[in-house]
């Protein structure tokens, strides 16, 4: 049943024994130690397991792992690098945009993808981070960091 | 991950000094979350994160009747069954799990009181296989009718209040009004979901979950396996919000991995998945209010006559002082010449109700708040101006007996947030029925326990001077996501006067840290931060000027402990139910500005502005991220979130037909602090957490009714209702 899968993930290659059916946010877990992708809900509805899967934001726990095979997965383990945080990471922590945190790796990796293809979103960030969800903040901190972010890219900061 | 502790001090380091511009050097400021680069670098570990190899997976089989007896447990042929441990009601050395009483089992002994109860368990190293198994499992029943309604079936508890002479008030009113006010009940959609790790050695029992209250684990686990205090440890991971569903639910699932574990001789993870969470965990109580008051024409109140009726669920769980913190709530920041309160927790066959942010005083402020502004209608007059005139003051009592000893400033707080809003502008030009409504809550929230809580709690916070010249702050209140792990710090490096970055939090395991008392209540940085003052005060002492690092390698860690102590005058009769019931109080006005879509009946909470006194604010940006996230999940428990109970079960236990907010619904949320410091809190400070669940609900209401020209009075208060 078990197949082997390879796929890039943060510029690593990776390979994993897994049923191809298998959702790639369990491989990411539990097969390529990258636990930083959390679970919320398994059907797409919080955003939680949100990861970038060939420039595209995909909720991983309704991937299967086989759609993974060749592609290039980005998740929040690779965004800072050996000494500086990514724009996005710097501005959630600067202004308040993580508290309990479980939501925080998706919502980061959606903020990425955000600033990365604006256009993909007409109404702005609201509607970017829309298939997140996040229970403690009430979305404002969020937005604060969102503008942040920018600053900090604008400014020369890290992030791609 | 090239990322070592000095990434984060060259991280952390520059920004630490952000200054809000207070006299203090920590308290005041926005210290960055200590935890925070772990969060957003998806480092930090939560339960379901711990390598656990070897471990096997448990799972619950749950009841799929609300009220009966089990007749018969069956195991299908096609599992390899002799593979599995399998626990039932027997294996539990006392199958009681102590809360406030000791009424529910651990498992099921034969008799089924809701849906969703526990009735097995099972494990397996194959996490697939279990799942199948599961549904393997066939249970008959002999089913009994069930009672759903609020009011048919036993009382759980009841108290009384009566103040004044209210029948003569009535009877000589020159104005009486009533109304019936409902709320529903609110799942806390933490988006961690529950769960438990749990491994058994030499007798000796550790567990690592998500939780808010580790004694509570503790003292639960002890119970149900007749245990010794050291037998057990009880280790919080990062926690994934709680929000009160992680207060009293983790003592039932912390017993049944470490069931599994202890039949097993392994390791056993036992992790819900969203839908388990959602059907068979705690939610908050439903309410139906009978709010009656009696008020000259000008709007001065003269009496109240409050009928206060909450569903307890199936097992009392935390219900009696849910329902009491409502009671204290229920007369809002007014003051009432005389007073009747009736109130009542029932039993039903739904899961058991439990602990949700506002314990009660959501539910009884909502009655009062969305009352006042129909009073005010009634009586033709602004209902800002109905409740500026019947503020309570200092000197004044309340209906409990306690004589208000501090500022409320109600009048002030209602200013600003009137001026901040534009509210006399918007009234004026928003014609009722017109689309767009604009209207106001004021009310106020208690800090710390009910009544004499503190004091059967008597919370203990240590503090230990480290090696590397610093301190180390040891509770047992946890980090949620409201900030502990940071403002602790805040107060000790303030009273300690050493350096922020000098000062670590202890991640809270019962071994190690001393108990401080649940992580509830709004209590946390205020009474329990009181004591760490306390205590840093007390190391400072003891350290006389030494430099710690010195005095560390010459005498090894200096601890020091303190215990509350409570506060002179400030007494409570149990029995008699009067008296302070909290030390103070956080006031708070809210305004909500509504827009209703004309073809779909759509609302949309435009701007809720807040004006809030919670004294001292110890870290304004984590401060106003309380205040922000309990205002969205008071919007949306007004304006979303539907639990729909068939049965007592809650049919929509998905997040794909329980709707929260989103951030394409954010709300614009102002928040302006106004504090006036109370001198028992940390520096200070008032509750925090609770408060901002409190004024949304009822603000939202009364403004969809303006802008619908409707006169509804409950919540959630649905689209599909409003087109009717």
């Amino acid at each position: 049943m078990k197949q082997t899968i390879s796929f890039t993930l943060n510029g690593n290659s990776v390979t994993v024994e897994s049923h191809p059916m298998q959702p790639l946010l369990y491989a990411l877990r539990e097969d390529a130690d990258a636990p930083g992708t959390k679970y919320g809900c398994g059907e797409g509805e919080c955003g939680a397991c949100t990861v970038i899967l060939n420039d595209e934001l995909v909720m991983s726990c309704l991937v299967p792992v086989v759609q993974a095979e060749g592609a290039r997965v980005e998740t929040i383990e690779g965004l800072a690098n050996a000494d500086e945080l990514h724009a996005v990471q710097q501005a959630f922590l600067e202004s308040g945009g993580a508290q309990c945190g479980i939501c925080t790796p998706g919502m980061i990796m959606a903020g990425v993808h955000h600033l990365r293809h604006p256009e993909r979103a007409p109404g702005g960030v609201p509607e970017a981070l829309e298939g997140n969800l996040c229970r403690c903040t009430g979305y404002t901190r969020i937005f604060t960091a969102m503008k942040r972010a920018k600053e900090i890219l604008s400014a020369g900061g890290t992030g791609s | 991950m090239p990322m070592s502790g000095e990434f984060k001090e060259k991280i952390l380091a520059p920004l630490m000094s952000i200054s809000t511009g207070k006299d203090l050097k920590f308290v005041g400021k926005s210290i960055l979350r200590k935890e925070g680069i772990d969060k957003v670098t998806g480092r930090a570990r939560y339960v379901d994160d711990v390598k656990t190899p070897g471990a096997l997976y448990g799972k619950t089989l749950r009841s799929s009747i609300a009220c009966g007896r089990i007749k018969k447990i069956s195991f299908a042929p096609n599992i390899p069954w002799d593979q599995f441990t399998i626990v039932d009601a027997r294996d539990v050395p006392y199958n009681r799990v102590l809360q406030i009483e000791s009424d529910q089992p651990v498992l099921c002994d034969g008799v089924v009181l809701h849906r969703e109860e526990p009735i097995l368990l099972i494990a397996h190293e194959d996490p697939g296989l279990v799942e199948t198994a599961i549904r393997s499992i066939t249970v008959e029943y002999e089913r009994e009718p069930g009672i759903f309604n609020i009011g048919e079936g036993r009382i759980l508890k009841q108290y009384d209040i009566e103040e004044g002479d209210w029948k003569k008030e009535f009877a000589a009113a020159e104005v009486v009004f009533e109304g019936e006010y409902k709320t529903g009940a609110q799942e806390h959609v933490y988006i961690e979901t529950n769960g438990f790790i749990a491994c058994w050695e030499d007798e000796c029992l550790t567990v690592h979950g998500s939780m808010q209250c580790p004694y509570y684990v503790h003292k639960a686990l002890k119970y149900a396996f007749k245990l010794q205090d050291d037998q057990i440890n009880v280790v919080q991971m990062t926690t994934g919000g709680g929000f009160g569903g992680k207060e009293d639910f983790p003592s039932v699932l912390a017993i049944h991995a470490a069931l599994l574990a202890k039949k097993s001789g392994r390791t056993v993870r036992l992790i819900y998945d969203r839908a388990e969470d959602m059907a068979s965990s705690t939610k908050r109580h439903p309410s139906i209010s009978k709010v009656r008051t009696a008020c000259t024409k000008d709007g001065i109140l003269r009496a109240i006559d409050f009928s206060f009726h909450i569903d307890g669920g199936a097992y009392i769980t935390l219900s009696p002082v849910v329902l009491s913190r409502g009671i204290v709530h229920a007369f809002g920041p007014y003051k009432w010449p005389a007073a009747k309160l009736h109130a009542q927790c029932f039993f039903t066959n739904s899961p058991p109700y439990g602990a949700f942010r506002g314990f009660g005083a959501p539910q009884s402020l909502f009655a009062i708040e969305a009352h006042m502004t129909a009073l005010a209608n009634h009586l033709g007059m602004d209902p800002a101006e109905l409740r500026r005139r019947n503020f309570i003051h200092r000197g004044d009592t309340m209906p409990t007996g306690q004589v208000v000893d501090e500022d409320p400033n109600m009048e002030a707080l209602l200013d600003r947030a009137l001026e901040l809003s534009d509210y006399k502008t918007k009234r004026a030009r928003w014609k009722r029925g017109g689309g767009k409504g604009i209207s106001l809550s004021t009310f106020m929230h208690g800090t710390g326990f009910t009544g004499s809580g503190e004091v059967y709690l008597a919370s203990r916070v240590g503090i230990a001077t480290t090696k590397d010249g610093g301190a180390e702050v040891r509770v047992s209140s946890t980090e949620i996501g409201q900030g502990t792990e940071t403002v602790f710090p805040q107060i000790a490096a303030e009273a300690l006067g050493i350096d922020i970055s000098k000062v670590s939090f202890r991640r809270p395991e019962t071994k190690v840290v001393p108990n401080s008392g649940p992580t509830v209540a709004s209590r946390t940085c205020s009474v329990v931060g009181k004591l760490v003052e306390r205590a840093a005060g007390k190391l400072k002492q003891r350290l006389a000027g030494a430099d710690i690092r010195q005095h560390y390698a010459q005498h090894g860690e200096a601890y020091e402990e303190v215990e509350y102590v409570p506060r002179p005058g400030l007494v409570w009769d149990d029995d008699k139910y009067k008296g302070s019931a909290y030390g103070a109080y956080s006031w708070c006005v809210n305004v909500a500005e509504v827009t209703v879509d004309p073809v779909t009946a759509m609302p949309r909470v435009d701007t809720l502005t807040a004006t809030v006194d919670v004294g001292t604010i110890i870290n304004p940006v984590l401060a106003h991220g309380q205040m922000e996230g309990g205002i969205a999940q008071g919007i949306g428990w007004a304006t979303c979130e539907n639990v729909v109970l068939k049965e007592g079960l809650m049919e929509n236990h998905h997040l794909t037909n329980y709707v929260i907010p989103t951030s394409a619904d954010a709300a614009r949320i102002v928040v302006e602090f106004m504090p006036s410091p109370y001198s028992e809190g940390a520096f200070g400070s008032k509750g925090v957490g609770e408060l901002p669940m409190d004024g949304p609900g009822p603000a939202i209401v009364s403004a969809l009714n303006d802008a619908m020209e409707a006169k509804f009075t409950h919540l959630p208060l649905l689209p599909e209702e409003m087109l009717k």
